[in-house]
């Protein structure tokens, strides 16, 4: 049975068995959206560099059930970030939530499955939130993970709070027995005047094979602030798709990074809806390519109201026979006037093999705006090398100085240090020095 | 310590060094100065090993070793040492990181174990005094920002830093004031002993009041075209090198 039946047979069980609920017409409708579209070949525009059905030739097993047993502490702490004893944890076993595996410790932060949350006083939130993304990725893939949207959790950041421990969210694959697709869905709320630090990584065991398709959607309230991190260093084994999908529907401030090092194939979406005046986000990624490592990023900064200011800056290097996609979309709705968005994407290509495809994009339907993007390809600066040679210094370890000195401004907006000095040592260690 | 002999090199097409000839010992300063274009940058990048140049003649010899036949990170740690002309910036590189990342390499290279951070640390205080770097310098970016006089005092400190035997000075003096060349040059009298040797690239001869040469050679067209001792530069100063152009010219 190939992955597609697979997908569908279990579709099928999933609602025999489990009745109907308030989820439920919004799963059928992404289903049928998903048996209409299918997975998304290269003739979509969206995904021309990025070849990601091929993936679906494979077969998979996809039948999520708790298997949190079979991770054990120390699976854990090989992929953990570092944090102390209050840091709270979300763990997700082959794209399912696992209440055994993940530790709260802030009071204010609360963690229930999105069926659940549908019959609480969350209820009007989800129904009014979840599945906004579909209106920006109206593609198979996000479709099919919005069919299984209700094994879904919804996190919700009370108002008024700050969360004073990030939340590290780890989505693990256990792919010892066979290979697994995973489907984590998450719906996240920030309530006005809240603060949170998220963090989160991807990471299989096993030598099969693994494919994420993860859809989170993050709302954020009037002056909330929310910091995410997103680090990508599996396997080259491991494919993933991620959609983050922020809605700024209150005058806030989201900073966000994504780190991408190994792994097969990686998409990343990155959609920010800018709904209310004077929001401002700041969005950066980071990319160190080698062997057949595929990286693309596809970015959205939806100004939809006047005052808002966005600031894009994705570096990356990429070695070998690795790819690099770019691409950035800012529109500024007509009513969106005095916005300011900055956009820019610099590569450093360092072998003949590698690939780079960038593209950024404005449209603007204000007349009153300041828009700026760009993009640079280039090489290791030859004067530079020679520089740090003529100092003793070998030939790896001065290009390794230097793609590390190129990319380090963006490490600098990883605020929590924790983070940033466990990110530089992945950095380090995937370019084969240590730097202090 | 170094013994070039007959010295050809090339960048692209185009031939730059038409047979250098010339011997250094260890406690020597020699100074090479000469008109723009007469290859005196290109001496300096070649013994270094600046990738763009070919060398397409002659032989090199530092301490016994076939210099040409070395990486430019080989002969750092076999002791050579460029202070560049136009010292490269680049940012997100602090100086510290990079100079300690130097020095370590060059002491594997010798052999040595790499230095841990406290003695890494007592080492750079005392170079930096020696140099009169300060430490705010070194914790920014290399060279980024940097006024032309920061730079060269701190290609002096990286000197100071990889203790070579053979330091070659590109141009050291161009662009400085008069204050920032006194400083440069104290640092690079301090660091003189008689195991080591300088040699100065200069087009003018007032780096030579600060840092008194014992041979002066005159490098035109590619070649050495007159040596001499210090008397020569003053010489040079007062004539200029039209006279060196001249005699070269009747000569030939």
């Amino acid at each position: 049975m190939n992955t597609i039946e697979t997908i569908k047979e279990r579709y099928q069980q999933l609602q025999s068995n489990n009745g109907s609920s308030v989820l439920t017409p919004i799963e059928q409708h992404a289903f049928n959206t998903f048996n209409t579209l299918g997975i998304p070949t290269v003739k979509n525009e969206e995904w021309k560099y990025t070849r990601i059905n091929g993936v679906f030739n494979k077969e998979y097993a996809f039948n999520p059930e708790d298997i949190s047993a079979s991770i054990s502490e120390s699976d854990l702490n090989a992929i953990r970030f570092p944090g102390d004893e209050k840091t709270n944890e979300l763990v997700f076993v082959n794209g399912l939530y696992s209440n055994e595996l993940s530790t709260i410790h802030s009071e204010n932060l609360t963690v229930i499955s999105l069926e659940e949350a549908t019959k609480s006083e969350y209820r009007e939130l989800v129904l009014q939130h979840l599945g906004h993304s579909s209106k920006y990725i109206n593609d198979g893939l996000n479709a099919l993970n919005t069919a299984f949207a209700a094994e879904g959790v919804f996190i919700h950041v009370k108002k008024g709070d700050i969360v004073e421990h990030p939340v590290y969210i780890y989505n693990i694959i256990d792919a010892r027995s066979a290979n697994i697709l995973a489907q984590p869905r998450v719906l996240i709320y920030v309530g006005e005047n809240a603060q949170v630090i998220f963090a989160e990584n991807y990471a299989t065991f096993g030598a099969a094979e693994s494919f994420t398709n993860q859809v989170t959607e993050i709302v954020v309230e009037k002056d909330a602030l929310v910091e995410y991190y997103k680090i990508q260093n599996d396997a080259a084994h491991t494919n993933q798709v991620t959609t983050t999908h922020i809605r700024q529907i209150g005058k806030s401030l989201v900073n966000t990074v994504t780190v991408s090092l190994d792994g097969g194939i990686v998409r990343n979406n990155l959609n920010i809806a800018m709904e209310a005046e004077y929001s401002e986000s700041h969005f950066f990624g980071l990319y160190f390519l080698k062997g057949a490592t595929h990286v693309d990023n596809h970015t959205v900064v939806d100004n939809v109201k006047p005052h808002c200011q966005s600031n894009e800056l994705y570096k990356g290097a990429v070695d070998d026979n690795a790819t690099a996609v770019f691409n950035g979309k800012i529109f500024v709705q007509k009513d969106a006037q005095k916005t300011n968005a900055y956009q820019s994407n610099k590569n450093l290509l360092l072998s003949n093999n590698a690939t780079v495809n960038t593209k950024p994009q404005l449209e603007i339907f204000a007349d009153d705006v300041k828009c700026s993007h760009g993009c640079t390809v280039g090489q290791l600066d030859e004067e530079a090398l020679f520089y740090l040679r003529s100092r003793g210094i070998s030939e790896a370890a001065a290009k390794s100085l230097l793609i590390h000195a190129f990319a380090v401004d963006i490490l600098g907006h990883i605020k929590p240090e924790a983070i940033r000095q466990h990110v530089d040592e992945l950095i380090s260690r995937r370019l084969g020095v240590e730097i202090e | 310590m170094l013994s070039i002999n007959n010295l050809h090199a090339r960048i692209e097409e185009k031939e730059i060094l038409k047979g250098i000839n010339l011997d250094i010992k260890a406690g020597e300063v020699h100074a090479i100065m000469g008109p723009n274009g007469s290859g005196k940058s290109t001496l300096a990048s070649v013994l270094a090993g600046r990738p763009e140049y070919e060398v397409t003649g002659g032989s090199v010899e530092f301490l016994e070793k076939d210099l040409l036949e070395l990486s430019p990170e080989e002969r750092a740690g076999e002791g050579i040492f460029l202070a560049f002309q136009y010292p490269v910036e680049i940012p997100g590189l602090t100086t510290t990181n990079f100079i300690k990342t130097a020095v370590n390499e060059v002491r594997k290279y010798r052999g040595q174990a790499p230095y841990d951070a406290v003695q890494f640390l007592k080492l750079m205080r005392e170079k930096m005094a020696m140099v009169e770097i300060n430490q705010s310098l070194l914790s920014r970016s290399l060279n980024e920002g940097f006024s032309g006089g920061e730079k060269k005092r701190n290609e002096i400190f990286q000197m100071a830093m990889l203790e070579p035997k053979l330091a070659i000075l590109d141009e050291t003096d161009s662009g400085l004031d008069i204050d920032a060349i006194r400083i440069v040059a104290n640092g690079v009298n301090k660091l003189r002993n008689k195991d080591n040797a300088v040699l100065l690239v200069t087009h003018y001869q007032r780096l030579l009041d600060y840092i008194v040469p014992d041979f002066v050679h005159v490098l035109y067209n590619g070649r050495i075209v007159k040596s001499g001792t210090k008397e020569l530069a003053f010489e040079l100063e007062e004539k200029g090198y039209d006279f060196i152009k001249n005699e070269v010219a009747q000569e030939a």
